[in-house]
């Protein structure tokens, strides 16, 4: 298990790496110009700000959602899984008929008479991300919660500690624990942000790294620029792994009974403080999905026959990228819990990477074997398992430590190893963050974009390739309608995953 | 080993049909699509060739000359559609490219004739705005400037109407260019990346003018029955954009190709354009009903050498005046 987890470790590594190189090769060297780094400064600070302000946002939305018991709350868990899966452009056609130019906010304070707020610029930039990665911090934050035994909150009561001591002695150390991770996360995710930084920064001032490179790659053919740019931006990607490594601090609260036993709800200020926690979260991320998405519904009707060879390829490369990013992500966290951590900067760094490099080098080192458009599907098929990897890899390791620390001795000492311990012990205990992955690999590479366009033909389109060819020949309310179909399939691969592993902790 | 992983890999890949000959058309997206030319174009060349005519989508147009850079002369592709004027030169120096052979299409506002490349359709770029909304549309760009009209327009670094633009604006300001993007730099609501973000923007109602063709409106009135959009003419003139197909030098079909070539400035082939490239055909033919309602009365072009020449400045003219 251990070599297992060294070599995927090192197999992440190298294909993260393998294709920045191929492109420098390729290029004889790398190169950088003066206005790299005005882009360099933008997406960092961007990437900060998206980040700090996500994680802060998700805090009171975790906290509210672990100890209050309310109609829907499970639903509302599931959708908080939503908005990281809409494609980015549904994403932003939502954030607009809200707080764009003609959208509601507007609309409403035009009617007041009250001057018009504009969402171009840092600002749209930083409501975006937020929009799209908020949910998936609190849903990490969250299982943070969920993994401290209730045992200890029980102890906490009979003790009558205060909320101040219960925050100190309990939710700090496991805050210590999930924040940097979770920051790491989204922070890298952010830095790769092209689409939502240019259309929401409202033009030039807002490029960012990942745009350079696709200058670079699709206008100039300037490779080595585009690998001087990607490599960057894995370093700097890098550096916030790094950093996140040695930020956290395992929690240690020990195992528990694995009994749910309902926290007590908080009373006074802190009661009003959940409700709106809760109320906010819920009608930010309803809002701009249902602004988008219902009045594309109608359209689902007449798709054009094009649309459902690529939706079944879509789901075949969804489900065998999630096989093998929740196999790979399982070997890794628990290679790591057992004392791997280098294994963190491989499982962070495809994050940081960006797709059309990495798309460009693979293409670069392949196609002198096979016609590329033979590999579209497994390519997109590997692509995906990487770009997913960090996320999965995030979201098993803290349950993956607890574990070894509350369990390991105890299976080493009953002689528990490989396959029986993984089925006893490893896959049980971890199945509610296991669902969760499998769901978001899933989703998420229904969704994706990147790989397939640079290696498909026509008859290998995938859903979201579909959609772009559609709204690139005017038909906008097609691709709109082909989108929530996109929308509906991902969810609904992301609710059967989650909603598994999540039951089967019960 | 390199021979047992492409053999293992080509065991996933659909086996192509052996015996009849293949002509793979590299091209761009949207050009695929079911309501795109490509289906049409299909199936009339096959009806003639006797051959499998095999669509490869790389992006944009833009992106379909770095992909044929980066295959260099191993690329499968036989032919190239969907390059433009402001890309030939670049495509030029490659070396990839062979003679088309066909006489220069007939029917664009300025002789384009070029060895390499043959035009097969064409636009000019224009404003595109509702008419019910904006009933006195901005007669020039600056005019467009002083207006508070809000617009949507494509970044030239990622997309070749947004490179369009840049030079549109070069090509009538020259050396005041710089000058015309500060001023209309308040009126830029946002730039995208690509040309379909920026015509969804405006459809949304987001914008009150996009940057697309004057062909787009003919899309509104024929496609959906909606006469609300026009474009705007400008005083200036404005600056076009040709499509054009090129054969590859090491085409395994040089034969198929150049029927290809020919077959593009058939009216089988221009027939479908307008109604699904929404673009002026190349040569000769009748023009769809309700497809054209006037003309802009002055067409701008660069070269294809001025056009490549001309284009590192202007984009960081463009970049310097709207950072400010």
């Amino acid at each position: 298990m251990a070599k297992l987890a060294v070599a995927i470790g090192l197999f992440a590594l190298i294909l993260v790496t393998a294709p920045l190189v191929a492109v420098a090769y390729r290029a004889g060297g790398l190169g950088l110009s003066a206005a790299d780094w005005s882009a360099l400064r933008f997406t960092l600070w961007q990437a900060l700000l998206s980040a700090i302000l996500s994680v802060l946002l998700a805090i009171p939305v975790a906290k509210a959602l672990s100890r209050r018991h309310f109609f829907g709350r499970s639903t509302l868990i599931t959708l908080l899984g939503a908005p990281f899966l809409l494609p980015v452009i549904v994403a932003v056609m939502g954030l607009l008929a809200l707080f764009g130019r003609s959208g509601v906010l507007n609309t409403a304070l035009s009617a007041l008479g009250l001057p018009t707020l504009s969402i171009y610029g840092l600002q749209g930039v930083l409501i975006a991300h937020v929009f799209l990665n908020f949910p998936l911090a609190t849903r990490m934050i969250l299982q943070g919660w969920q993994a401290i035994p209730a045992e200890r909150f029980r102890l906490a009561e009979s003790l009558s500690f205060t909320p101040r001591e219960i925050h100190r002695h309990l939710e700090r150390p496991m805050l210590i624990e999930v924040l940097p991770g979770t920051f790491a996360t989204i922070f890298a995710m952010c830095l790769t942000s092209f689409a939502v930084a240019l259309i929401l920064g409202g033009g030039p001032r807002a490029t960012t790294l990942e745009l350079a490179i696709y200058q670079a790659v699709r206008f100039e053919f300037d490779l080595a620029h585009a690998a001087g740019l990607a490599l960057l931006q894995v370093l700097v990607g890098g550096l916030a792994a790094l950093v996140a490594w040695i930020a956290a601090r395992q929690a240690g609260f020990g195992a528990g009974l694995d009994r749910r036993l309902p926290l007590p709800a908080p009373t006074g200020w802190r009661l009003w403080l959940d409700s709106t926690a809760i109320l906010f979260a819920t009608l930010f991320l309803l809002g701009p999905m249902l602004a988008v998405l219902l009045p594309a519904i109608s359209g689902l009707l007449d798709l054009p026959s094009q649309v459902w060879p690529a939706l079944a390829r879509s789901l075949a490369v969804a489900l065998g990228s999630t096989l093998l990013t929740c196999v790979t992500a399982l070997v890794l966290a628990l290679g790591a819990a057992r004392g791997q951590r280098w294994l963190d900067i491989a499982a962070t760094l495809p994050l940081a990477t960006s797709g059309l490099v990495l798309g460009t080098g693979l293409f670069v080192l392949l196609q002198p074997l096979i016609p590329p458009a033979s590999l579209a599907l497994p390519v997109t098929l590997l692509v995906n398992t990487l770009l997913a990897l960090p996320f999965a890899y995030r979201l098993l390791l803290p349950e993956a430590r607890a574990l070894e620390t509350d369990y390991g001795r105890l299976a080493d000492s009953l002689g528990l190893h490989g396959l029986a311990r993984l089925r006893l012990l490893s896959l049980p205990r971890l199945a509610r963050p296991l669902g969760f992955s499998a769901g978001l690999t899933a989703a998420l590479s229904m969704g994706d974009l990147g790989v397939i366009a640079l290696f498909a033909s026509e008859s290998q389109a995938t859903l979201p390739l579909v959609i772009q060819r559609l709204s690139g020949a005017y038909k906008q309310d097609v691709a709109a309608a082909a989108s929530v179909l996109l929308v509906a399939s991902s969810f609904a691969l992301f609710w059967l995953f989650d909603r598994k592993g999540r039951n089967a902790q019960a | 080993m390199r021979i047992s992983l492409a053999a293992f890999i080509s065991c996933l890949a659909i086996p192509a049909a052996a015996e009849t000959p293949v002509l793979t058309v590299l091209t761009y997206d949207s050009f695929i699509s079911e309501w795109g030319p490509g289906p049409a174009v299909e199936k009339a060349f096959e009806s003639i060739c006797s051959c499998d005519v095999r669509f490869v989508s790389g992006g944009d147009g833009a992106s379909l000359l770095a992909r044929l850079q980066l295959e260099g002369a191993s690329s499968e592709a036989d032919v190239v559609l969907g390059l433009d004027t402001n890309l030939t030169a670049a495509a030029e120096a490659t070396g990839l490219f062979a003679p088309h052979g066909q006489p220069a299409a007939n029917a664009l506002p300025t002789a384009y004739d070029n060895a390499l490349f043959l035009p097969y359709d064409w636009s000019w770029f224009a404003f595109v705005y509702d008419k019910t909304k904006h009933p006195n549309p901005p007669k020039s760009f600056e005019e467009l400037a002083a207006s508070d009209l809000k617009v949507v327009i494509q970044d030239p670094r990622s997309s070749t109407p947004g490179l369009g633009l840049l030079l549109w604006v070069k090509a009538a300001y020259g050396d005041r260019a710089a000058e015309i993007w500060t001023g209309l730099s308040d009126n830029i609501l946002t730039v995208t990346p690509g040309w379909s973000e920026a015509y969804g923007l405006f459809t949304e109602g987001e914008a009150d003018m996009v940057l697309s063709y004057v062909t787009s409106p003919a899309y509104h009135r024929i496609g959906e029955q909606d006469d609300t959009k026009d474009w705007a003419p400008f005083s200036e003139g404005h600056y076009l954009q040709v499509e054009v197909s090129g054969i590859l030098a090491n085409s395994d079909q040089p034969e198929l190709a150049q029927a290809f070539m020919a077959f593009t400035q058939s009216p089988e082939f221009q027939s479908v354009i307008p109604e699904t490239n929404w673009m002026y055909p190349a040569t000769d033919i009748a023009l769809p009903e309700g497809f054209e309602t006037t003309r802009p009365e002055k067409s701008l072009l660069f070269s294809d050498v001025e056009a490549q020449s001309t284009r590192q400045a202007a984009l960081e003219e463009w970049q310097s005046s709207l950072s400010q």
